[in-house]
């Protein structure tokens, strides 16, 4: 294992992201009744046996190949569904039990879900970039459906009509013209529902209607909560095996440094304690962490190192522009000239955001067990199909010996693509033959989980006579093309995503590169109303052909008063917006933000967000996913910021990494637009990309001058310092 | 060198032979299985590990276990009576007042001990008492309504 930090190909994950669907199917697992049995757990008898695991199904496309592959009935009337997702606080355990319990018309605390366990469940891709709904949900009530029709058609054979005059409520099928009913437990024992759950889940079976949601559409709480709130819900961090033990690794000084020796020989004397060294992979294992770390830390004093230079974050901007891998720009400028040539007014600027990091509250945790030759690993990861596959090939086994769950888990916002802990935990149980616990420390967690990719951003635009945007380049470096295109009506915009030689290993962040492409436009947008002379909001209006964006902007507005706020910007005081759309959502944000332009301090005094992303599914959950992504969104626009030096990460803990706290939070109004004339889309990233671009409009409306870089508050400090020179 | 340690953790004593040096947050979760309490930083910043010793909160990461001798150490484990949940857990469960649910512990044991120092919390109160708790699923506003839910319930509790 190289020392060498594992860099995540950007365009691979986007890939993953969008495309799922494309990879081949390779997943089948055999098992039995009675180990599903066990597995599901006591309480639970399962009825239907056999072929619930056989939905071989295109890897990631989310579509069990048949009915039993997705759900089972219980002879008392339990369903239990089975999904690859994973929930790490966004709450698709929720959205996906009511996805169920809507189309089999029964009360959701009638549904058991078993989330993300290889054995189990069927390969649903990714938990990214916002696919659960429009990827997940569907699929999840076609199989819901599908039973319905089927346990409807015993019913119907039983009592020997037509399936057509029998209504299904409450999980019992009722004949409308006698009165007699059978609950779904009931149907179960007419019929063994093993050979009829063998059908193909049905795509074009008839799914209830937005408008006649019942359990769809309501804030169903989470099944977990009882469980979180009293301590008992299990993280992967909380996993223990009998005989398990604690490990810690091995981890070099600066990125790119390789080990030269190591002298193992004390700690191998030391009691209880098991060392482990296999190439650059150093680790040992012990009864309790504490004793582990004495030991990795004796280690480390042993250990020497070969160091390789490393840029500093200090000059990192330059550094992407220097290696930016661009073949397309002069073409793209080319494209343009005649465009720009024409223009009566020419803007060129470049925004610049930093490398961030997720710092989900639980660090990257698994714990692994070997068993003759097979393994299993519990671990805080966001896809178990992927992982069971890195497993296998990191120890040479074949799929069928790698068994993934992951249990809801501590966080993720993107972060936790990447199986590096389990693999730790594996290679150390197999060494130890005894159950090993690998749960990474913060600066762990800081260092050597992937980054938030840093971007340079360059925009031009040409406004013609009339003040309307006739020309547009936009160029990211680095950070990816989520949300690069511009949704504004320009004739002939050139849009390109550069990739560049990053010196931090980095990765998906919650809606990926779109926070930082949307801050540069939305931005972008703003100078350009200004050198129009025109209101922000009226001039993207005026720009907007897309409803739904005029919809939020209008609404958000309006509850924001930004007629009124407009007129009063000071210079303590500005008021600015900024709109978007990603994923399939779209956004408007109207802030009031107070400004010190002598100390450099921004306080961001009230959020107004106005959102919509198809029909709601469950609007307790949403608004707390808006909420969140505002108040994250604060974070990477206002301080957030990862230092970097000579390899080194110059600020991996809290005390100098400043997420967002309590003291921070603004007041925050939200309206959730709901929107029934479409199919829904995800919800859990879109909500954070319009609050950095109109934080910095509020800005330059009190002050006067543009912040183009997050986060904005060093910024606002270099800008107090220069004017202080010159007064 | 281990020593032979006493101490009231939920009402139980808890006698533990172990090195003095190890975190009252290890020895819950590694010895005593009490795993209720979260590892989030290790170094006092997050509230994660909140516990109460003797009532007050504590970060269990940055107290040894040989500082807690003969004190009554409690836990998110140890605030439900029975079935009854405490008012504080009721109120965050009511708001659902938590995402992934990782800060909740140490929130609510933190949110418990602002509420028997001020029963009638202003705003202000609540954000000064709360603050070093850390929650990346940002979910602050809907805390923030379980705790002031909490207040009512604690009242009609009584």
């Amino acid at each position: 294992m190289s020392a060498k930090i594992k860099s995540i190909n950007i365009n691979e994950i986007i890939e993953l992201e969008n495309e799922e669907s494309v990879f081949k199917p390779d997943w089948e697992v055999q098992i039995d009744r009675r180990t599903f049995v066990q597995l599901l757990g006591a309480g639970i008898l399962v009825v239907v046996t056999g072929d619930f695991a056989e939905g071989q199904m295109r890897r990631g496309g989310g579509q069990a190949a048949t009915v039993a592959a997705r759900l089972q009935i219980s002879q008392d009337g339990v369903i239990t569904v089975m999904t690859g997702k994973v929930d790490e606080g966004q709450g698709c355990r929720t959205q996906l039990l009511q996805a169920a319990a809507e189309e089999l018309r029964v009360s959701p605390n009638q549904v058991r879900m078993i989330l993300a366990d290889t054995s189990l469940v069927p390969d649903d891709g990714m938990t990214a970039g916002s696919r659960t709904t429009p990827n997940n949900v569907p699929p999840v009530r076609q199989a819901a459906a599908t039973a319905r029709d089927i346990l409807t058609q015993i019913a119907a054979e039983q009592w020997k009509v037509d399936a057509k005059n029998l209504q299904v409520q409450n999980g019992i099928v009722t004949n409308t013209a006698t009165k007699e009913s059978l609950t779904y437990g009931e149907l179960t024992k007419i019929k063994n529902l093993s050979e009829s759950f063998k059908q193909t889940v049905s795509s074009n079976v008839t799914l209830t209607a937005v408008s006649n949601w019942k359990v769809l559409g309501s804030s169903v709480p989470k099944p977990t909560g009882r469980d979180i709130v009293t301590g008992s819900h299990i993280y992967p961090s909380d996993i223990m095996r009998p005989n398990m033990l604690y490990g810690k690794v091995l981890r070099p000084p600066s990125y790119g440094a390789t080990l030269k020796s190591v002298d193992l020989s004390k700690v191998k004397e030391m009691k209880d304690v098991i060392v482990v060294q296999e190439g650059q992979f150093v680790g040992v294992a012990a009864p309790t962490t504490f004793l582990a770390s004495q030991a990795i830390d004796a280690i480390a004093k042993t250990a020497s190192w070969n160091t390789v230079s490393h840029p500093s974050s200090k000059e990192i901007y330059q550094y992407l522009r220097d290696n930016a891998r661009s073949g397309q720009r002069g073409n793209a400028r080319s494209r343009t000239s005649n465009a720009f040539s024409q223009a009566n007014k020419v803007l060129s600027e470049t925004y610049y955001t930093a490398y961030i990091q997720h710092t989900p509250m639980e660090p990257r945790a698994a714990v692994a067990e070997w068993n003759n030759g097979s393994l299993t690993a519990w671990a805080g990861i966001d896809y178990p199909q992927r992982i069971q596959g890195d497993l296998a090939r990191a120890f040479n086994i074949s799929n069928e010996r790698v068994r993934v769950i992951v249990p809801d888990m501590g966080g993720g916002f993107g972060g936790k693509h990447t199986g590096q802990a389990a693999e730790e935990a594996a290679r150390l149980a197999k060494a130890a033959g005894r159950p090993v616990s690998i749960r990474w420390t913060r600066a762990d967690e800081f260092t050597w989980a992937y980054f938030r990719p840093a971007a340079v951003i360059d925009c031009r635009a040409g406004l013609d006579e009339n003040g309307s945007i006739m020309a547009w380049e936009f160029t990211n470096i680095n950070s990816g093309n989520a949300a690069l295109n511009t949704p504004y009506r320009i004739p002939n915009p050139v849009e390109q995503y550069v990739s560049s030689d990053s010196p931090l290993s980095q990765g998906p962040y919650r809606c990926l590169a779109a926070t930082a492409n949307n801050f540069a436009r939305e931005c972008f947008i703003d100078e350009l109303a200004a050198a129009a002379g025109a209101d922000p909001l009226e001039f993207r209006l005026k720009h907007l052909d897309n409803q739904r964006i005029k919809t939020v902007l209008d609404t958000a507005a309006k509850h924001f008063d930004w007629e009124t706020k407009r007129k009063k910007n000071t210079r303590e005081t500005g008021f600015g917006l900024a709109c978007g759309t990603e994923k399939g959502s779209v956004v408007a944000v109207c802030v009031e933000v107070g400004v010190n332009v002598k100390n450099g301090t921004i306080e961001v005094k009230r959020v107004c967000e106005a959102f919509e992303c198809g029909p709601i599914q469950n609007p307790g959950n949403l608004l707390a996913q808006v909420q969140g992504c505002i108040i994250m969104g604060l974070g990477g626009a206002l301080r957030e910021e990862i230092k970097f030096e000579n390899g080194k990460i110059l600020n991996a803990s809290f005390s100098n990494y400043y997420v967002p706290k309590f003291k921070d939070v603004p007041e925050i109004d939200v309206h959730l637009v709901n929107n029934t004339e479409i199919a829904s889309a995800g919800a859990g990233e879109t909500p954070i990309i319009a609050v950095a671009p109109a934080i910095s409009n509020a800005i330059f409306a009190a002050a006067g001058f543009r912040v183009r870089s997050m986060p904005m508050i060093p910024a606002m400090i270099e800008h107090a310092k220069k004017i202080s020179v010159i007064t | 060198m281990n020593k032979e340690i006493l101490l009231f953790v939920n009402d139980r004593e808890q006698k533990i032979v172990t090195d003095p040096q190890r975190t009252l947050l290890e020895v819950l979760r590694e010895d005593l299985k009490l795993t209720g309490t979260n590892f989030g930083c290790n170094e006092g910043l997050c509230g994660a590990c909140t516990v109460l010793i003797d009532g007050e909160p504590n970060h269990s990461c940055m107290v040894r276990i040989g500082e807690v001798e003969y004190k009554w150490i409690t836990t998110i484990e140890g605030l439900a009576k029975g079935e009854k949940l405490h008012p504080v857990q009721q109120a965050f469960l009511d708001e659902e007042a938590f995402q992934c649910g990782y800060c909740t512990p140490g929130m609510i044991l933190n949110a418990v001990a602002l509420l028997q120092k001020y029963p009638n919390p202003t705003d202000e109160q609540i954000i000064e008492w709360m603050n070093g708790n850390i929650c990346r699923c940002n979910g602050y506003p809907k805390i923030i309504s379980a705790i002031r839910r909490a207040v009512k319930l604690i009242k009609e509790d009584k």
